[in-house]
């Protein structure tokens, strides 16, 4: 496997549907491209940091019509 | 409070069959901004992506009483706001339906990384990297949690094709499993993942210059 290789099936590799033999192509290519590992390393930090983006604060309108949405549903 | 952390969804509905309102509100406050950018993926203005999601919520509130936790809360309450909107496309008669996105955003060929960044076949190391990606300095994850760098990572999201927006949404920033997203949007597994590679190499690629540019700005 080569660098330009690896960098297309980061994704597959990454969501555990990469068949075991590309699989460990991908493993021994990665024990020997320290370059790799970065971007495999800045691929993982990149899908962190998306998981870690903070719930944007929802507008007072709209929150205020869902909460009157809310008591409506309440009473039925 | 981030989008994708787990949340005790048993307890969540118990308090809402109850009429809690403060665990609707931790509903929303958790998963409104996601829903409208994946509602934003189907009709075709943010203002009708809003109303949308409004209208999900009513979905969500009448259909309680009916949810029987086959799947989680979250990939129902995402399965509703997906089918709203899609109606919602259908009903605007919007240029573009969602599969039309689909098949243009998964067809060609497009490179994870520039090509120019790995050495030619002329090379010794045809294939190997000529400008690899650079380790970031002392702390990169800090670097990342940096609010600024949110800001940016959300405009990242923002600007991708809406197709590829949508899954990066429902999987990474969401959490969902691929199946939930495969059956919620009608796209075969194939084609969901080809949609979330070209998502998530773009938002690297971005987001490394994005990191490289604040850093060179820092130096000078």
């Amino acid at each position: 496997m080569d660098c330009i290789e690896l960098v297309e099936l980061i994704t597959d590799y990454l969501e555990g549907t990469l068949p075991h033999h590309d699989r460990e192509r991908f493993n021994a290519h990665l024990s020997e491209c320290p370059y790799c590992v970065i971007y495999v390393d800045q691929m993982r930090a990149t899908l962190g940091a998306l998981g870690a983006i903070p719930a944007e604060s929802i507008s007072d309108a709209a929150k205020q019509t869902l909460l009157h949405a809310f008591r409506e549903w309440k009473r039925g | 409070m981030v989008v994708n952390r787990e949340i005790d969804e048993g307890s969540l509905i118990a308090r809402l069959h109850d009429g809690d309102e403060s665990a609707f509100v931790v509903l929303v406050d958790r998963y409104h901004h996601a829903m409208i950018r994946v509602a934003r993926g189907f009709v075709r203005d943010e203002a009708t992506a809003e109303d949308v999601v409004q209208e999900s919520w009513l979905g969500v509130l009448n259909g309680l009483a009916a949810f029987e936790g086959r799947s989680s809360l979250k990939s129902w309450i995402f399965a509703i706001v997906i089918n709203r909107a899609k109606t919602r496309a259908t009903r605007e008669g919007r240029s573009t339906p969602f599969s039309s996105l689909v098949s243009l955003e998964t067809s060609g060929r497009e490179a994870a990384v520039a090509p120019d960044r790995f050495l030619d076949a002329t090379a010794k190391w045809p294939g190997h990297w000529a400008q690899p990606p650079v380790a970031g300095g002392d702390d990169p994850e800090a670097r990342l949690l940096r609010s600024e760098t949110m800001a940016q990572l959300r405009r990242i999201v923002d600007d991708l094709p809406p197709a590829q927006r949508t899954v990066i949404t429902l999987r990474d920033i969401a959490g969902q499993d691929a199946e939930s997203i495969c059956n919620a949007l009608g796209v075969s597994e194939t084609n969901m993942r080809v949609l979330l590679h070209r998502a998530r190499s773009k938002v690297r690629g971005r987001l490394e210059r994005y990191l490289a540019d604040t850093e060179e700005a820092a130096r000078s």
